[in-house]
């Protein structure tokens, strides 16, 4: 990696700290903090599953972060090392490295970074970068940031740089510029104003050079939005909207459409009831700083899935959705209400009910028949619905019994299309009904076991599966779980196979270490709305987390 | 190894820490995070009057973050009575869920000071790696202890804890 900046970046600002008074007495008055987690594996050839025998036969992943402030001022690196990366990581994650390391001040209404950073523009839409080191997701910015306040109300923010590919940067360069405006502090006459209002606009562009042989391509490729976020008591609308110009790339087939995101969210709230409604609608917005990419590779932007992320094991990892790039309308509904202590259905203890629907569609399109020409590739109806690509109904019940026993049950009713979603051609589209049952019992104040059955009943994929989770927990320190998957439904019966996993750990402050000895299935592992699809594996696995 | 000298640099700075940790400044680092309301919010300006003060980071689709808080929810009127202490509750939610925050707030009908953390600046600072994570911070504004993770019943061991802090002991 092209860090040689690193060592000069951080004599300077020892010497900008020491400069007033002694070293250590400067040091005194900020804060390292940080966090390091190790994750490993030992692999054993498990052919019942399907997990080949792996060379290394132990792989790991590990980082570290430190993180130093001090006032308006901080700092930090991570230090990550791959050796190799454990399976189902990207593959690009190999060797050891400072992956990531800057420096802020703020110094009034001004704040600058330089060195890698993270940036959200409003939802979104036309730049977002994050990490989840769980899934080796990580497009960070390496370049420099500022953010000015003119005058209370207003915050600008202009950053450049390139983006983190693994150990290396991406090709393009990404510029951006992004105006908050809080019109409640901005104007006199809004200062008492019930209403709140946030206008939002950035513009963000790519340079990447043309080196295509088959293809003019635009090297600069801007992007546009503008949004509104406005609360009045207890309704929240959160609305925006983005334009990219003509992106042609891997992932459109190098057509020259512009594309152009839609987003909304609304929230009605009050004490006992919560309700949200959200719509999107996102055409040809796949933005990423190299037009080559894919997978999850380089993206500038974040189109986030408008459906729910489920947390139970079968619902979250055999068909979970993620935002298809290229074009999908999606609406969701999500609603909480708190039947009162008393009440009928609530009983002595009261009762939650939590329901969700969402679908997620293709956008209705047009072909042009136009690839040897013009290239626009195809036409689209704003307000069209194309074929269905995923649909969740589910109802969840949290409900209290007695001082004892609590329980959440849940029932989800899945569309899923494998072909579309997991790019699997041909495969037929996944109809599911999920009934799920958890219920903790605690022995006493620091003893409790919870245990979760879940089914999952389909005629499609490997048919029908069952999960048993019993988890032990003695409060605060120690826990031991045992969990069985059982895919019971399979027609073949020779794939009829139990995943056990027997797991214990232990935690004490920010320090956590856990083992666990089993099978994973292959599937899809989710963190945060990202998800990336795992092999089958089978061994010992450990893992060490601390928080200094 | 081209980048030996920045690792023995990193190196140090580990040491260094904990050689420092005695007498260092541990108020909560200042950084941008958002209201509900999408307006920003200093997390300088988290205070309680000289009282203790618990951080708890979680988000709308974390298991554990909601058994924790909803769990807590129940006794939270007897702990600020008896200890005036305050939860602040960090939601790390991104896009996807902002929208459901303030609703599952409302609807679960939780009296935290909750704000959200979409960018992750507030976690990083505080070197939180998974959540549940919860800081526990004394009346001098100082994070004085710290968990990773959820246990049925850990509400307990915390609520020790607080009482300890508004008590002026200190805990260690």
């Amino acid at each position: 990696m092209r860090f040689k900046g690193s060592l000069l970046l951080f004599g300077l600002l020892f010497a900008f700290g020491a400069q007033a008074q002694s070293f250590e007495e400067v040091m005194n008055q900020g804060k390292i903090r940080g966090n390091f987690q190790i994750e490993a594996q030992y692999y054993e050839e498990d052919s019942t599953i399907g997990a080949q025998e792996v060379p290394e036969q132990i792989l790991s992943n590990g980082f570290l972060n430190l993180v130093y402030t001090n006032g308006g001022f901080s700092m930090g690196v991570r230090y990550e090392s791959y050796q190799n990366a454990l399976l189902g990581y990207p593959e690009g994650y190999q060797g050891n490295g400072i992956a990531y390391r800057y420096a802020t001040y703020v110094k009034d209404e001004l704040s600058v970074t330089v060195g890698n950073f993270y940036e959200q523009f409003g939802n979104g839409l036309v730049f977002r970068t994050y990490e989840e080191r769980g899934l080796g997701y990580d497009n960070a910015m390496d370049g420099v940031r500022i953010k000015y306040r003119p005058f209370k109300g207003l915050e600008l923010t202009a950053l450049t740089g390139k983006q983190r590919l693994f150990f290396d940067y991406g090709e393009g360069i990404v510029r951006g510029f992004n105006a908050e405006l809080y019109a409640n502090d901005a104007f006199e006459f809004l200062k008492e104003s019930k209403t709140r209002i946030l206008l939002g606009g950035s513009a963000v562009s790519k340079y990447q050079a043309d080196q295509d042989s088959r293809y003019v391509l635009p090297e600069n490729v801007a992007s546009f939005s503008g949004r509104a976020n406005i609360t009045r008591g207890k309704v929240n609308v959160n609305a925006e909207y983005a334009y990219k110009i003509n992106d042609p790339s891997a992932d459109n087939n190098y057509i020259y459409k512009p594309g152009e995101a839609l987003f909304i969210q609304t929230s009605y709230s009050q004490k006992g009831f919560g309700l949200v409604l959200a719509a999107k609608r996102n055409d040809n917005m796949s933005f990423r700083s190299d037009r080559t990419e894919g997978l999850q590779n380089l993206l500038i932007n974040f189109l986030p899935a408008l459906t729910k992320q489920h947390t139970y094991n079968l619902l979250a990892t055999l068909y979970p959705y993620a935002t298809q790039l290229n074009g999908e309308m999606a609406f969701q509904a999500d609603l909480i209400y708190k039947f009162k202590k008393g009440s009928v259905l609530g009983g002595k203890n009261g009762m939650d009910i939590q329901m969700n629907y969402s679908t997620a569609n293709n956008i209705d399109t047009t072909s042009l028949n136009d690839l040897d020409t013009k290239r626009n590739g195809y036409t689209s109806d704003y307000f069209d619905v194309g074929e269905v690509y995923f649909k969740d109904f589910n109802v969840q019940l949290t409900k209290k019994f007695s001082k004892k026993v609590k329980g959440r049950f849940t029932y989800a009713n899945l569309v899923y299309d494998q072909d579309i979603i997991e790019g699997k051609p041909g495969a037929p589209k996944v109809y599911a009904n999920i009934g799920i049952a958890d219920v903790t019992y605690k022995f006493n104040i620091r003893n409790a076991l919870r245990t979760e059955a879940q089914f999952l009943v389909t005629e499609q994929d490997n048919g029908d599966w069952a999960t048993l989770l019993l988890e032990y927990t003695y409060s605060p320190h120690w826990y031991i779980a045992f969990m069985d998957q059982y895919n019971y439904g399979n027609e073949d019966p020779d794939r009829q196979v139990h995943y056990y996993n027997i797991s214990g750990g232990y935690n004490n402050k920010g320090n956590r270490i856990s083992l666990s000895y089993g099978r994973q299935r292959a599937g899809i592992f989710c963190v945060g709305g990202v998800c990336r699809v795992v092999p089958a594996s089978s061994g010992l696995y450990l893992s060490i987390t601390s928080s200094f | 190894m081209k980048h030996f000298k920045l690792f023995l640099t990193v190196i140090g700075l580990a040491i260094s820490s904990l050689a420092w940790a005695q007498g260092q400044n541990n108020s909560i680092p200042e950084v941008d995070i958002q209201n509900l309301n999408g307006t920003t919010f200093s997390t300088g300006d988290i205070k309680n009057d000289g009282k203790p003060i618990i951080i708890n980071f979680w988000a709308t689709w974390c298991s554990p973050c909601k058994r924790e808080l909803n769990n807590i929810t129940e006794m939270y009127d007897t702990w600020v009575d008896e200890t005036g202490v305050k939860l602040v509750a960090i939601s790390i939610d991104d896009t996807r869920n902002m929208a459901k925050v303030a609703p599952y707030v409302n609807g679960k009908g939780w009296e935290y000071d909750v704000y959200i953390d979409p960018n992750g600046d507030f976690k990083r600072a505080l070197g939180v790696n998974n959540i549940p994570h919860t800081f526990l911070v004394d009346g001098q504004g100082q994070i004085v202890w710290q968990h990773n993770s959820y246990n049925e019943g850990d509400e307990y061991e915390l609520y020790e804890l607080v009482q300890k802090l508004a008590e002026g002991e200190k805990i260690d």
